[in-house]
């Protein structure tokens, strides 16, 4: 094991040397260029030994990957707001063909207005792809969930394409110590890729074939049961990478003093590691909050949302994403889960960081009054201006 | 010599009668094409063994076998390129009866 | 003198069999041949079109050999990912060709395509070219011809079909200096057959072209599509010529050309057309002839 100081983008490239990917195809879109680069540079020095394929545009990365996927190799590609946009139909096309590729996107605002920076509208539009979807916090995690993905994706219960989601530039090129595990504990963890799903001489298959009304619904419904039964999967991948590697995440989300938590703030990637800050400040006021962080989006945690916050008088939902005319889609996914169980507390959306703006200390600690005081369900933080229209 | 065959095909019962991802055996086949034809070819003993029709045949239903051509009604459509294709009018096409 | 691939010669294997083509589908021709040259080594990558929705419907799965259906757009990328995922696994001996048709390589999958050239990935790509998108029910591709009627370009009093030229793919494809292209036609399955064998050969990218009628979609019996296919050869609307090395090559040069209207006319997708129009086509046959005899190497070979 060794440390370095690396960016987010650096980190997720050093777990995917670990991982050993057969076949990589690669292209560029900012903020994700930093880690395509990285992962040039490994195969240049040979610190990666892999197929590197520089396709022509973000389709053809994952159909590219789809391809190799498709014969057994393990494979890797990531990309970011508007290339995951355009990929959006191999999205679906790799689920349903239960490739488990690892995907990294970098959570960037998609178009229009053009934007560069950091919101998390991009995988969250993608949310019924079919994609197992996890959004880690820093550089560690990020790492850490190279690794854990392949592990998770490849299971053979499981055998479903997983998304990395790590927040633009906040994350992907923010700079942080982090543990580099050895290679050697990296195969002890993961263990060389093998399928059914897959072409081989010996056992000539079709793959990617048509299903008619006759047998669709059987397939999606395998699809779906593979989803549900990752969860467990999740959690043991995740207890076995703290016993080899000495660091755990919770699994599918992990609490921050919640369990005596009147007011819980539920969070998405890096702004998590502000909002504990926040719950710290207050506690030491003695208000009773805590913080759920949401590590996997899907399948949805909601066992662990009712366990977490059954006892909870308020809860808020902060996401960097709107759907128009509604609300944001997390707060969406969690309202079900209360609903559904019949929890009797207050929920809150708080829309924040739209195209990269600062979430600030004092954001989230109104977040926190708003929890307590009750008023407007949906909110967006931090508008700028007075709204008179 | 070796094409894709018939099998005897049972929808699936259960969740583990599929396969894992959309993907399964080659070559597997579980209906014909025969009710498709209006006509059908024969060959007849002018048949000069020159191979034509078996290549030029778009179902491959043409075959060798030790004693001259035969073909696989079970995946004849009927077109008839095989009669138009033979240089000695060796093949004919005609009314399917469905015997 | 290569060697040569005939009826006699070619595998009795069949890898594209039993499949729902309409009877005279010219496009399961062409890849039904190209499988039993390329062998059991090959792993056929189909993009959405005719022959992946007639061969692949689950539980009714009719390639014997490794094969895959692609993305409509991801027919080239997907042939890099399956070459570099194999090599990758250790498999030997093998070729991944990919199979699609016009609509899929010079509309959609263009991009793909010329991103695979560009990084010279060692696959076989033939488009096997009837001349509209078919599979949806005879739409205008880039690849129809001028005057051909198709359902988005119906033909009226106002306008007469389809008012584009056919784009010069094989042209296209040879511009990227690919190492080897060529065109050919299910009228000339010899010639067919070599030139597969040949392009399977190439280290790199290789490129065939092959015209491949639809009988449904060009509006003739389907027993005549050889016959049609030899036709459009006759009269000089296609051409059976190679690209390598840099250089063109043209493999058969008529003395004389049979009559481009009589070939017009026995399609019904043409049957509007006025004099004028056929002679538009047939100035445009004698242009790109008489550029093709000035700049081509025209010395006939036996392939």
């Amino acid at each position: 094991m060794t440390k370095a100081f690396l960016s987010g983008n650096d980190a997720f490239a050093e777990g995917i040397r670990l991982a050993r990917p057969q076949v990589i195809s690669i292209y560029p879109i900012t903020p994700q260029t930093t880690v395509v680069e990285r992962i040039s540079e490994m195969v240049e020095d040979s610190s990666l030994k892999s197929e590197l394929i520089h396709v022509e545009s973000e389709h053809s990365a994952l159909s590219c990957a789809i391809g190799a996927s498709a014969m057994g190799a393990r494979t890797f590609t990531a990309t970011s707001s508007q290339g995951l946009l355009y990929m959006a139909e191999c999205l679906q096309y790799a689920s349903g063909g239960r490739f488990p590729i690892v995907m990294m996107n970098a959570n960037r605002s998609t178009a229009l207005p053009w934007n560069i920076y950091g919101d998390q509208r991009d995988s969250l539009s993608q949310l019924d792809s079919g994609w197992i979807q996890v959004y880690v916090e820093d550089a560690q995690e990020s790492l850490d969930m190279a690794l854990q993905g392949y592990h998770i994706a490849e299971n053979p219960l499981v055998s479903t394409p997983i998304m990395v989601n790590l927040d633009g530039f906040v994350l992907t090129h923010t700079y942080e110590t982090v543990e580099i595990p050895s290679q050697t504990d990296a195969d002890r963890f993961l263990p060389p890729f093998q399928t059914e799903n897959k072409m081989s001489m010996d056992n000539p298959k079709n793959l990617a074939f048509s299903v008619g009304p006759d047998n669709n619904m059987e397939f999606k419904y395998l699809q779906h049961k593979a989803m549900q039964d990752s969860k467990r999967i999740i959690e043991e991948t995740d207890a076995k990478f703290a016993e080899i590697f000495g660091r755990g995440y919770g699994g599918l989300t992990q609490g921050y003093r919640i369990d005596d938590a009147d007011y819980i703030l539920l969070t998405l990637g890096s702004i998590t590691g502000l909002c504990r800050e926040v719950v710290d400040e207050l506690r030491e006021r003695g208000e009773k909050v805590g913080l759920l962080k949401l590590r996997f989006l899907r399948p949805f945690p909601d066992e662990d949302l009712v366990a977490a916050l059954g006892s909870a008088k308020a809860i808020g939902v902060l996401e960097k994403d709107i759907s128009f005319g509604y609300e944001g889609t997390v707060y969406t996914n969690v309202n079900s889960v209360i609903a559904k169980n019949g929890l009797r507390l207050e929920t809150y959306n708080f829309i924040a960081g739209l195209g990269g703006r600062d979430i600030s200390r004092e954001n989230i600690k109104a977040m926190f009054r708003h929890l307590q005081s009750g008023g407007q369900h949906v909110n967006f933080i931090g508008l700028g201006v007075t709204i008179d229209a | 010599m070796s094409k894709p065959y018939l099998r005897p095909y049972q929808k699936p019962q259960k969740l583990s009668d599929y396969p894992l991802g959309t993907a399964s055996e080659a070559g597997y086949l579980v209906t014909k094409n025969s009710g498709w034809r209006n006509e059908r070819p024969i060959i007849t003993d002018e048949c000069i063994n020159c191979l034509q029709c078996y290549l030029y045949c778009p179902d491959g239903v043409i075959f060798k076998t030790e004693s001259g051509l035969d073909i696989d009604y079970d995946f004849c459509k009927g077109c008839g390129i095989c009669e138009r294709i033979c240089p000695k009018q060796a093949i004919k096409m005609e009314v399917e009866t469905n015997d | 003198m290569r060697n040569q691939i005939t009826a006699k010669t070619i595998t009795d294997s069949e890898f594209f069999y039993g499949h729902k083509a309409c009877a005279g589908c010219g496009g399961s021709l062409a890849v039904r041949i190209a499988l039993k040259v390329l062998g059991e080594g090959a792993i056929s990558v189909l993009p959405a079109g005719c022959m992946s929705a007639v061969g692949f419907n689950y539980p009714h799965l009719c390639f014997s050999n490794n094969s895959i259906i692609s993305t409509f757009a991801g027919t080239a990328s997907m042939l890099t990912g399956v070459e570099a995922g194999a090599r990758a696994v250790g498999i030997k001996n093998f070729k991944a060709v990919g199979l699609a048709g016009d609509g899929g390589t010079a509309d959609i999958g263009i991009q793909a395509l010329s991103g695979a050239i560009d990084r010279n990935d060692d696959i076989l790509y033939i488009c096997y070219d009837n001349e509209a998108y078919m599979n949806t029910g005879i739409q205008k591709s880039g690849l129809t011809p001028f005057g051909a009627k198709t359902t988005t370009t119906p033909s009226g009093e106002n306008i007469h079909g389809n008012l584009r030229p056919k784009k010069n793919l094989f042209e296209i494809v040879a511009a990227h200096d690919i190492p080897y292209a060529a065109t050919a036609s299910i009228g000339n399955l010899k010639d067919f057959m070599n030139k597969i064998e040949k392009a399977s050969k190439i280290k790199g990218t290789a490129y065939i072209h092959v015209v491949a009628p639809c009988p449904i979609g060009w509006g003739i019996p389907v027993n005549e599509t050889i016959e049609i296919s030899q036709k459009m050869m006759d009269c000089g609307l296609w051409y059976l010529a190679e690209y390598e090395n840099g250089q063109f090559k043209l493999n058969r040069n008529p003395s004389e050309f049979s009559s481009i209207k009589d070939y017009l006319l026995s399609q019904s997708r043409f049957k509007h057309l006025e004099d004028a129009d056929i002679k538009i086509l047939a100035a445009q046959r004698d242009a790109k002839w008489t550029t093709i005899r000035k700049n081509w190497n025209t010395a006939e070979e036996d392939l």
